[in-house]
């Protein structure tokens, strides 16, 4: 059953685009450091890191597919479970600082010696273990999601209200990390990054290594992703998403179906996050901000809801966008972005992605249609002869 | 006589009349203005005295002289050790008789000396200052003697204060002197029975400063009269904390007013037709925009009318954003009806467009936009202040709340919004023009945000970042009052304000307005349709 589970997540787009995306995984690293620098096959460092911020929105973007496009949960704080990730991983890269800061503390990171704190606050223990910080990546927003969603989808808060009250908790989350008696750096956030298991967060080689990863757990996750839509579990899914109350009515605990995606789509986030970190060599609250939250849900809508590769492509090609609107017009930016808002929800309610797949199935649906409106005639023209013989 | 001896005469006269003031000196009270002159080679002990026999003589004119002397711009005369108040006149001091106020003309620098002053003596000063003032022939004056009194009492003033007391017809400045008695009495070695009966007044007067008073002389005062300090403290205590919950409540009233103008848009676009407008913020933001175009107008062409800027602001922004409104509804909303996740996708867009052209038409720094004169002050309440502004955002909002409130149970377009929210085919077959009123309900909706923004302009900062600070609490206090009921938004903006400042002296006002999100979250999982929720099958749908 388990291999059953597992070969069924190989179908055969989903395999066409993992393999794509561990392709992009060793060629992208390799362009960066095998091929010298004024060679036209040469890849930036800064064009990678780019690139792996991408790779880590599009596995965020996927995270949130997974609860808005197949189980019609329209999370509006999916920001706070990829910050919570970022911070799990923050935490580890400050304790990998060591004496190395500015006041050269051995135990506490600089904020804390600067707020003049005596020791190291007990949530801060045991981060200076690799094992231990990956297991919080996933164990910290896998927790809130399942004690937010525990109470949730119990008491069937669900459509508006669970996307408000989702966008509240982000929102309350940014205000709590804002303060500095929290003991996450306040304001500033955790930065000033030296060493990630050793190596510096700073060289090439490490970077390459960041970005493989990020490629590869998009690719491990977007497997996972199809290989639960596509099990019998999915199915339900999608039941809940299309008529939650049928579902229920037929004998499914809808809550912990929903709880159990929430818990996986949160996770798949946290992990986002914390690959987001040492690329980008930063994490502030400002990560928490409910807009944030919102701008995923608009990578989604773009690409496609309810497919799994549309969020990657969408997160893909929004954010290539605002690279490059930022960087030519900013002024111009927002109107682009909240033009792609409206466009997308008025006239390609289904995102690219679906519009295509759409538009095939569509074409097919004709053609069948045409071959049926063809052999019908044939019958009429007999029928027709039939009459007109007698 | 020749003109020799006439002129020793004169000479004898003129010697003569320069030593009278030290002819005082033996004289027990003395004229004011000798003893002023003695001050010149006092020294501070000598000067106390002084200032005591200044006192003593009961002359009014000496006020100015000793208010000079507190603030250090008392001098003497090398030449004669006469002593005058000076004021800096250029490069030169400008010497001023201490009594008659006449000038005595300029003098350098270097011809005059600082009479010397500590803070020992300034206090001495400042009581004999109250004193004097307290017999006054200006009412003001004697009040703020009174009050001078009050605030730093001792018993030197006691005999001043009761010869006032006796003199004194004014109600309200004998009620302040009976007090000042009180006070100076604690601490003087009157009886018993005349300290108990000034706890008591004292105790009455209520009041921080009551408490200090009262524990000051905790230490000194007869064992017998302990039960009631005492007693005067913790009634004085009772008191004020029932003020600070008074002052609270009033501050929880004015943030749930704020909220009350967020939301109750939000309460006809969100809860009456159920559109999630994530851009009602924007709405709010153009609002205050539109008032500060108004006020610039103003400025610009008829300053004489800025006191009526808000009232000329108020059906601006009513109606540009009613405009907007109707434009985003026509153009985008309508074709999302029953798609409410889309819906707040596409306004989410519409607010971030909104955002940017306010950004790019007036820059992203705050705006100025200034308090017509009688939104400035405040008044005093028993024991708490309110200022103007908070009062009429108050006042604002629930005239706004009522007149919603009317128009949604009175009118005839209101009877066509219900009859569109509660059966829509219903409704459009009985000849309803359905979309009209969707567009015009959204109109409204949007026009009474920029209302709201309006009166925002007034506390906050007027930036295009303004709606955004707003957009979450509003639809929390919508979710929380309940969808589709004006009276849950009021009972919900309300009930949230105060809580917010109940909590906000225990445990800060972040951590508050965290602790607030989560108790709606946890509430909303209880009550998932909020606190007053509709009841019906229409509901589920």
């Amino acid at each position: 059953m388990i291999t059953g589970f597992i070969l069924r997540a190989l179908e055969g787009k989903i395999v066409i685009a993992a393999a794509i995306l561990l392709g992009i995984a060793i060629l992208v690293p390799a362009l960066n450091l095998l091929t010298p620098l004024d060679s036209a096959l040469h890849i930036p460092t800064y064009i990678m890191a780019l690139m792996g911020k991408y790779l880590c929105y599009a596995l965020l973007a996927l995270a949130l597919d997974l609860v808005w496009g197949y189980c019609g949960i329209l999370s509006l704080g999916h920001g706070a479970f990829f910050a919570l990730g970022g911070y799990a991983m923050g935490m580890y890269l400050m304790r990998q600082i060591g004496s190395r800061g500015v006041y050269g503390n051995p135990v506490l990171p600089d904020f804390m010696v600067f707020l003049n704190w005596k020791e190291l606050p007990w949530f801060w223990y045991g981060f200076d273990w690799f094992g231990f910080a990956m297991l919080m990546v996933l164990f910290v927003p896998g927790l809130l999601a399942f004690v937010f969603g525990w109470f949730a989808f119990r008491s069937r808060v669900n459509g508006v209200y669970l996307s408000i009250i989702t966008q509240a908790m982000t929102y309350a989350l940014m205000l709590a990390f804002f303060r500095n008696d929290m003991g996450f750096g306040g304001n500033n956030g955790l930065t000033d990054f030296k060493d990630i298991l050793g190596f510096s967060v700073q060289a090439d080689g490490t970077r390459a290594v960041l970005f493989a990863m990020s490629a590869i757990m998009l690719a491990l996750c977007l497997l996972i992703a199809s290989a639960i839509t596509r099990s019998k579990f999915g199915k339900v899914l999608v039941g809940v998403r299309d008529a939650e109350s049928r579902v229920r009515f037929l004998g499914f605990r809808v809550e912990n179906i929903k709880l159990f995606t929430f818990v996986v789509s949160a996770m798949m986030a946290g992990i986002a996050g914390a690959l987001f970190v040492p690329q980008v060599g930063i994490i502030n609250p400002g990560e928490f901000a409910p807009a944030n939250s919102i701008e995923v849900v608009v990578w989604t809508a773009v690409g496609g809801r309810g497919t799994l590769i549309g969020p990657i492509i969408g997160a893909i090609l929004v954010n290539a966008g605002k690279s490059f609107f930022t960087g030519a017009f900013p002024e111009f930016w927002l109107y682009a972005l909240g033009g792609l808002f409206i466009a997308v929800t008025l006239f390609l309610p289904k995102g690219i992605v679906g519009t295509i797949q759409h538009g095939f199935k569509a074409r097919k649906a004709l053609k069948a249609a045409a071959e049926a409106e063809k052999g019908r005639g044939n019958e009429q023209t007999v029928v027709q002869a039939a009459q007109a013989a007698e | 006589m020749t003109l020799r001896s006439l002129f020793y005469a004169f000479l004898t006269c003129l010697i003569l009349s320069f030593a009278a003031p030290s002819f005082g000196q033996s004289g027990a009270g003395g004229d004011p203005k000798s003893l002023f002159d003695q001050l010149a080679k006092a020294d501070f002990n000598e000067a106390e005295k002084l200032i005591g026999q200044i006192a003593a003589t009961g002359d009014p004119r000496v006020v100015p002289a000793l208010q000079a002397f507190v603030d250090g711009d008392l001098y003497f005369r090398k030449s004669d050790n006469l002593v005058f108040i000076a004021k800096a006149a250029g490069s030169n001091l400008e010497l001023i008789d201490p009594l008659t106020g006449a000038s005595a003309g300029e003098a350098p620098k270097n011809s005059v000396t600082k009479v010397r002053v500590n803070n020992n003596l300034r206090r001495v000063i400042r009581s004999a200052m109250g004193g004097l003032t307290l017999l006054s022939p200006d009412r003001a004056v004697r009040l703020q003697a009174a009050d001078a009194v009050l605030r730093s009492p001792s018993p030197e003033n006691l005999e001043l204060v009761e010869a006032a007391l006796a003199k004194e017809t004014d109600g309200e400045v004998k009620a302040r002197m009976e007090e000042a008695r009180a006070v100076s009495l604690l601490s003087s070695d009157r009886s018993v029975g005349e300290k108990r009966a000034a706890i008591e007044t004292i105790g009455n007067l209520g009041g921080r400063d009551a408490i200090g008073i009262l524990r000051s002389v905790s230490g000194s005062i007869d064992e017998s009269l302990k039960p009631d300090l005492d007693h005067a403290i913790s009634s004085i205590e009772s008191e004020l904390q029932l003020w600070d919950m008074v002052q609270n409540v009033w501050y929880g009233l004015s943030l749930g007013s704020v909220l009350l103008l967020a939301a109750i848009g939000l309460a006809i676009t969100f809860g009456v037709m159920g559109i999630i407008n994530m851009a009602h913020g924007e709405m709010v933001m153009l609002g205050a925009y539109s008032t500060f175009v108004v006020q610039e107008a103003i400025r610009s062409n008829a300053p004489g009318l800025f006191d009526w800027s808000l009232a000329i602001a108020l059906p601006v922004a009513f109606l540009v954003t009613g405009a907007v409104g109707f434009v985003i509804e026509r153009g985008v909303i309508r074709f999302l009806y029953g798609r409410p996740l889309e819906t707040l996708l596409a306004t989410w867009g519409v607010s971030l467009i909104l955002q940017q052209t306010i950004r790019s038409i007036f820059g992203p720094t705050n705006q100025e936009v200034g308090n017509p004169s009688w939104m400035s002050g405040s008044f005093a309440l028993g024991g708490l202040t309110i200022t103007w502004n908070r009062m009429w955002i108050v006042v604002f909002s629930l005239s706004i709340f009522v007149a919603l409130l009317v128009v949604m149970k009175k009118s005839a377009y209101g009877l066509n919004m219900r009859a569109v929210t509660q059966n829509r085919r219903m409704a459009s077959s009985m000849g309803i023009k359905t979309p009209w009123v969707d567009a015009l309900t959204f109109a409204l909706g949007s026009g009474i945000a920029g209302i709201a923004g309006v009166a925002l302009s007034q506390i906050d900062n007027v930036s295009p970042n303004l709606g955004q600070s707003y957009i979450i609490d509003s639809f929390m206090v919508v979710v929380f009052g309940g969808v589709g009921n004006l009276w849950g938004t009021l009972v919900g903006a309300l009930s949230l304000g105060v809580l917010n400042k109940f909590l906000e002296p225990s445990v800060g006002a972040v951590l508050g307005k965290i602790l607030v999100l989560v108790l709606i979250i946890l509430f909303i999982q209880k009550r998932p349709r909020g606190l007053f929720a509709l009841k019906g099958r229409a509901v589920e749908a």
